[in-house]
């Protein structure tokens, strides 16, 4: 199995090997953020440059911390203060970075396809950091990441997706790689937050939070975006935490060893109680340190595929 | 790939890894502060035959470490085909020790010039010593071996292989060429 992308845009355009040859690579780089000197020169020379057209704290610290792991000198631009804000396009602001003679953009976008298409505009790498309500590649490789860590495999497993599936691209990102590896996924969320026709994808729906948790080996707890409420489509705040909340009580009718992930920010008592964001299930901060081992093996990969073709 | 010579069979193996065991012994006098880093994956194998046969010959255990160089090699730029990156696993302090490095074949040195910069991450060892089962010449840096279990004088269009039981079918060397 090689990798011959030069683009990591999507759970949905990868084969079970190119995922499975993602999360093999980084276990071996997991080893590098253990070291004394926690730096490897694999990509020295090479320039990365987040473009993050979204504010983003974790994924954005996170592809820094990978890049520079790896030796690569990274940029960060803040498009508050660029000339986005003078109008550019998106494919100019990509192709100017080209001329800088970068090699990676990593970028987070609002509109669900822009990375798709910077990507076919320029020759350089690209990495999408989450594009609307599309894909978030990486969060998903690391949310699988940390299944089989912890649980040995990924097929067969009963995972089960909390929150607002419909504007969530980090569920997306996860039912195409969970389904791909063989799991089977069930989406639990209010009705007016799934999707139509989501079972098409090969997933299982529901609204019983706790029918749910009677078999789910792993919950992946999505963060319910308040700040983009538009009104009338999101439930109260209260009504969602007693309806679908992860709280102690829910848990102990669960499987005892059940995983509670959570990609962050967490919203304590809405999503779940803090008892159990801290408690003895929760996997939490070791997906945010699995991200960097996971981010680390898709630059690492990317740029390979750019050199065989050059 | 044409077999050209059978250089080595399982017994020659064996003896020159048990000579090799006894050198490391006698140069370092003894086994303090001794520890054994073989390169992947053929070197760790290697490694792990090396702290068997000291164990056998001072009764002593020592510690054995895999180390992946893809990370360091100096032509991942130009490499044709994708290496595939693999663990390390040094769950020791390399710092103040006499460390053995392994592997199969020493040939243009490069990879034992990114394996030293590996270990220079992982600390300072008192001293690198290099031990390898096959010599076969055409060196492009200033590197030698410590402890060489056969001498092959090659040409650069033969290939030496390598296969031990831990990874191929059984133990032995050969010398190939391409048909």
């Amino acid at each position: 199995m090689s990798w011959t992308k030069k683009d990591l845009l999507g759970l949905e355009y990868l084969t079970q090997g190119e995922i499975e040859l993602i999360l093999e690579t980084a276990e071996s780089f997991k080893e590098v953020s253990t070291r004394e000197i926690k730096k490897v020169p694999a990509l020295r020379g090479k320039t990365a440059v987040n473009l993050f057209y979204e504010p983003s704290t974790r994924t954005r610290v996170s592809f820094e911390v990978a890049a520079k792991r790896l030796s690569a000198d990274v940029i960060n631009i803040a498009t508050e203060t660029s000339s986005v804000r003078k109008g550019e396009t998106l494919i100019d602001t990509g192709k100017n970075i080209q001329a800088l003679k970068a090699d990676i953009i990593i970028m987070r976008h609002n509109c669900s396809g822009a990375a798709n298409m910077l990507a076919r505009a320029l020759d350089i790498s690209v990495i999408n950091a989450g594009d609307g309500w599309h894909e978030h590649p990486t969060q998903a490789l690391l949310d699988i990441f940390t299944l089989k860590e912890k649980l040995g495999k990924i097929k067969g497993l009963n995972v089960a997706i909390v929150g607002d599936i419909a504007h969530s691209r980090v569920a997306r990102s996860n039912i195409w790689g969970l389904v791909k590896l063989g799991a089977n996924v069930t989406v639990c969320a209010p009705e007016m937050l799934l999707p139509t026709e989501i079972e098409r994808t090969g997933v299982k729906t529901s609204s019983n939070i706790d029918e749910v948790l009677k078999n789910a080996d792993a919950i992946n707890v999505l963060r319910m975006q308040f700040e983009r409420d538009e009104g009338a489509a999101f439930p109260e705040q209260l009504d969602y935490y007693k309806r679908f909340g992860i709280t102690e009580e829910r848990l102990a009718k669960a499987k005892k060893n059940i995983l509670v992930m959570h990609p962050g920010p967490i919203n304590r008592g809405i999503e779940m109680s803090s008892g159990v964001a801290d408690g003895k299930n929760s996997v939490i901060l070791e997906q945010v340190t699995n991200g960097i081992a996971v981010r680390m093996a898709v630059l690492f990969l990317v740029s390979q595929a750019r050199e065989d073709k050059g | 790939m044409k077999e050209k010579a059978k250089i080595l069979d399982k017994e020659a193996i064996n003896r020159s890894v048990m000579r090799i065991a006894h050198e490391i012994i006698e140069k370092n006098k003894g086994t303090a502060d001794l520890c054994i880093v073989g390169i992947r994956n053929r070197g760790v194998y290697i490694a792990q035959r090396l702290a068997e046969c000291i164990k056998k010959i001072e009764g002593k255990d020592i510690a054995v470490g895999a180390l992946d160089i893809t990370l360091y090699r100096d032509d991942l730029a130009l490499a044709s085909g994708q290496p595939l990156v693999r663990k390390t696993e040094i769950d020791f302090d390399i710092n103040d020790k006499k460390l053995v490095l392994v592997d199969d074949v020493l040939y243009t040195g490069r990879t034992i010039r990114a394996a030293l910069d590996a270990l220079i991450d992982f600390g300072r060892p008192k001293s690198i010593q290099l031990a390898v089962l096959i010599d076969r010449g055409h060196r492009e840096l200033p590197i030698r071996a410590d402890f060489v279990g056969k001498n092959i004088p090659t040409s650069k269009q033969e290939t030496v292989e390598v296969h031990l039981e831990e990874s191929d079918a059984s133990d032995v060397v050969l010398i190939t060429e391409k048909e």
